[in-house]
């Protein structure tokens, strides 16, 4: 039981990152259609920042985690302006194949700078941890529960009650409806870069810390953040969130309960096998709509 | 007419070798309801297209009060008045009712995402949602506002667009044969809002409309194309006397059995 409770509570922690990662490619998905292969790079990107900031530069954490998140919502909405406002109107093929160009980019630039073996993070909680029972409970697994859950509150609060996250909806239901009512849909794609940009370097921060640390390998979560997107339904938000949490607690239990035969790193292979049982049973997701088609 | 507040000049749009229409030219007055009507085909929707800023023209000049209205684009026309409604339908049906006029509003209002996000727009946003609810009060679906548009019948769904396009706070309204698909009554009820927004409003309001009847009862003067060209433009009353207008509605052997 001990032992389930453990793994729970792990899986838990990184399924709420992986929430946040999963948010991420819903914002974006759902205004412009497009899938953000970047997001990986984007977490990465986050995380080092975090670390230059407060290892190398000695700002404050909350400070660094703050100036990171800032600093990749910039990125997100840069690069929306620079590579992708110019080619719209070509295929979504063509847009998702630039940000899987730019995720290799970045992901590779940021090799080059920082170089290939792993970082310190600089948080306060490094591996302290307490307990209950014999259940450990790791401080930055236990933050990342909190701050993830905070995250998405915000994100929700956002979406719901202010005129731009309505925006978002309304770009989300039709983009050309929402253009002749006044709002201007490319300032609503590139808010929705700039989010994605936040909450990956939320992500990309507890993904990060112990007993992992950040490493260029980092940014591959998002790949297994991606059948949490697929599971959840593309375009729902509450789906990102519970197939975030649902992978992410799958992929902890298969790892510790997955018998051997099975080789050691079935876990990784877990959460696609989730998401492929699910989606035979919901072609659109847990939480996605068939999408209707005008005629 | 220099005072007409909207002036278009030999309005030509071809796709490829098929002409939508050719050389429209009309003028509307401030404060009128101007309507253009025709028979299936006869290039109505591309005209609206092109004057909603969608198709770009071939030829010919469409000024707003004096500005070249070709050069704007799509997302300038709330700024300068202009609010337009869909032909099939041009709301979100998973948002509610206020949360569709609202979108509305956004233009009207400041407060940027950061600000909106740390909830200090929240006063803005309380008085943009008087604004909201009053012009669903005005079309007639107030007690309606919190209920998800998709579960309306289409007429209502109509009216929530109509409600969005006067929370836009416009000059002018494009309407998009605004009762396609409709039954008697609903499209007497839409024409009945139309002429009462018109009226009370002071609006300019260009209609693009199929059905004969509403665009009778409601137009002030209709302009008529046959085959994307201009056959015909007058009061409703010369309009149903013009020779050429019933030949395009009605085909020219009944007049020769008449």
């Amino acid at each position: 039981m001990s032992e389930f409770l453990q793994l729970l509570f792990e899986g838990l922690s990184l399924g709420a990152t992986y929430a946040l990662v999963a948010l991420g490619f819903v914002v974006i998905y759902r205004a412009s259609g497009v899938i953000n292969f970047a997001q990986g790079a984007m977490l990465l990107l986050g995380a080092y920042l975090i670390s230059w900031l407060a290892v190398d530069v000695g700002v404050p954490f909350g400070l660094a985690v703050l100036a990171a998140m800032a600093a990749l919502g910039a990125f997100g909405a840069g690069f929306h302006r620079i590579a992708l406002r110019r080619v719209v109107g070509q295929p979504t093929f063509v847009l998702v194949m630039i940000t899987i160009g730019a995720g290799i980019a970045v992901t590779a630039g940021v090799s080059a700078i920082f170089g290939d073996n792993q970082r310190l993070l600089g948080d306060p909680w490094g591996s302290s941890a307490f307990h209950v029972g014999s259940i450990t409970i790791t401080w930055v697994k236990l933050s990342g529960i909190v701050v993830a859950a905070a995250g998405v509150a915000v994100y929700f609060a956002f979406d719901r009650y202010t005129r731009w996250g309505l925006a978002m909806r309304a770009t989300a239901a039709d983009e050309e409806a929402t253009l002749s009512a006044g709002v201007p849909v490319r300032r609503v794609h590139a808010l929705t870069w700039a989010l994605a940009g936040g909450l990956a370097t939320l992500g990309g921060l507890f993904l990060a810390g112990f007993p992992n640390a950040p490493s260029p390998t980092l940014g591959d979560a998002a790949l297994r953040a991606f059948p949490a997107v697929v599971l959840g339904g593309l375009s729902s938000s509450v789906g990102a969130v519970v197939g975030g949490v649902l992978i992410g607690v799958v992929e902890v239990m298969t790892s510790g309960y997955a018998p051997s035969w099975l080789g050691t790193n079935f876990y990784a292979v877990a959460p696609y096998v989730a998401m492929i049982a699910i989606l035979l049973v919901r072609p659109y997701g847990l939480l996605g709509v068939k999408p209707a088609e005008r005629l | 007419m220099s005072d007409s507040l909207l002036c278009v000049r030999d309005l030509t749009l071809r796709f490829g070798a098929v002409t939508a229409f050719a050389g429209v030219s009309f003028d509307v007055a401030p404060g009128e309801l101007f309507a253009v009507i025709g028979p299936n085909g006869a290039g109505k929707s591309s005209l609206f297209n092109a004057l909603s800023r969608v198709y770009e023209p071939c030829d010919g000049t469409v000024t707003f009060e004096g500005r070249d209205f070709l050069r704007l684009a799509p997302r300038q026309l709330a700024g300068i008045g202009i609010a337009r409604s869909f032909q099939n339908l041009g709301v979100f049906p998973a948002l509610t009712v206020l949360e569709n006029v609202m979108v509305g509003r956004h233009h009207l209002m400041r407060a940027g995402a950061l600000r909106g996000g740390l909830g200090l727009a929240r006063g803005e946003e309380r008085r943009h949602r008087v604004a909201a609810l009053e012009a669903l009060e005005y079309v007639g679906i107030g007690p309606m506002a919190g209920a998800a548009v998709q579960t309306l019948p289409y007429g209502l769904q109509k009216r929530v667009e109509l409600a969005r396009c006067l929370a836009m706070e416009p000059r002018v309204m494009l309407l998009d044969e605004p009762v396609a698909g409709m039954d008697a009554t609903e499209r007497a009820e839409i024409a009945d809002l139309v002429a009462r927004v018109h009226r009370e409003r002071e609006l300019t309001v260009l209609l693009v409309e199929h059905d004969m009847g509403m665009v009778m009862s409601v137009a002030e003067r209709i302009l008529v194309l046959d085959f994307g060209v201009p056959i015909a433009i007058g009061t409703p009353a010369a309009i149903q006397r013009d020779g050429r207008v019933i030949r395009a509605y009605l085909g020219e052997e009944l007049e020769a059995v008449a």
